[in-house]
């Protein structure tokens, strides 16, 4: 029979180590999911996932079990990722000049036939990947928790750490950076 | 440009691509190896930070020390007036014996 997380969990804090591997694979997936989301690159997934189950490890102790272990792990995963893009932030004034031929396409047949442009394709996509990059750490952690994954600001704040009056302005500055990035990279293309 | 528009396709786009949740193989294994390996690099780590933290205290005690000894002093003549005192109080006893012979 497979043991729930409350009984690994008691396990390890008595000093079996070995007990934390199967939480480990329980719950890989969703951290691997959550960090793919908050990341700029594949190759630094593996890495974050790494930090934040080494995080989780250490600061077992601390986990009273009063919510589900995994909303604890995500909390701690959101706030590695965050940490993870203020202490990698790179040149974010970059990019929107080479644009690939298929975003390009895409932007002009949206600028042509805005109703047509189908979301589902791989250069939308790739579009919001580029517009992402070039926001900052905090504005983009608000627009994919608020907009992409269409949480509740209560929700951002338990996650995040941050107060709700906190959530509400970043997420305004957010909306605020993400048009101008939008300008910019019209700018640049149509004007 | 319908802005608010495109800023709508650009979220739907990313809404309909949630992103993959595999995992590489055997990376419970190597998050278990991670967790049991000595923690040298920590030591090391720890050993640095307090080398770090001993460079900066000494330069904040060199630079106020050479702060201090380039300050002109307000009583310019209290360390002659020092001297003074000192001398006297050496050559007392001596001042004394020649008064008594």
């Amino acid at each position: 029979m497979e043991r729930t997380d409350a009984e690994l969990i008691a396990e390890v804090l008595r000093g079996d180590v070995a007990s934390f591997e199967p939480l480990v694979a329980r719950h890989s997936p969703r951290v691997f999911a959550t960090v793919r989301r908050h990341s700029r690159r594949e190759s630094e997934v593996e890495d974050i996932v790494q930090e934040i189950w080494s995080k989780a490890f250490q600061k077992l102790p601390g986990f009273r079990g009063e919510a589900p272990f995994e909303h604890w792990l995500m909390r701690m995963a959101v706030r590695t990722c965050y940490d993870f893009l203020r202490e990698h932030q790179r040149n974010r004034e970059a990019n929107f000049t080479d644009l690939s031929q298929p975003e390009e396409e895409w932007l002009e047949h949206f600028v042509a036939s805005p109703d047509n442009a189908s979301e589902d394709t791989e250069a939308a996509r790739a579009l919001v990947d580029r517009l992402l990059e070039q926001l900052s750490p905090a504005s983009r952690m608000v627009i994919t928790l608020l907009e992409i994954e269409d949480r509740s600001v209560k929700e951002i704040a338990e996650l995040t750490g941050w107060s709700v009056p906190l959530v509400k302005v970043r997420a305004f500055r957010a909306r605020a950076e993400m048009r101008k990035c939008l300008q910019r990279m019209a700018r640049d293309k149509y004007l | 440009m319908n802005w608010d528009q495109l800023e709508k396709k650009l979220i739907a786009a990313a809404r309909k691509h949630p992103p993959r949740d595999d995992v590489p193989y055997a990376f419970e294994q190597r998050v278990m190896a991670h967790l049991r390996s000595p923690r040298r690099s920590d030591d090391l780590a720890w050993w640095g930070r307090g080398l770090w933290l001993g460079a900066g205290a000494c330069t904040a005690i060199a630079l106020l020390t050479s702060v201090w000894s380039f300050t002109p002093e307000d009583d310019a003549g209290s360390t002659a007036s020092f001297s003074h005192g000192v001398e006297q109080t050496l050559f007392a006893s001596a001042d004394d014996s020649e008064n008594a012979w």
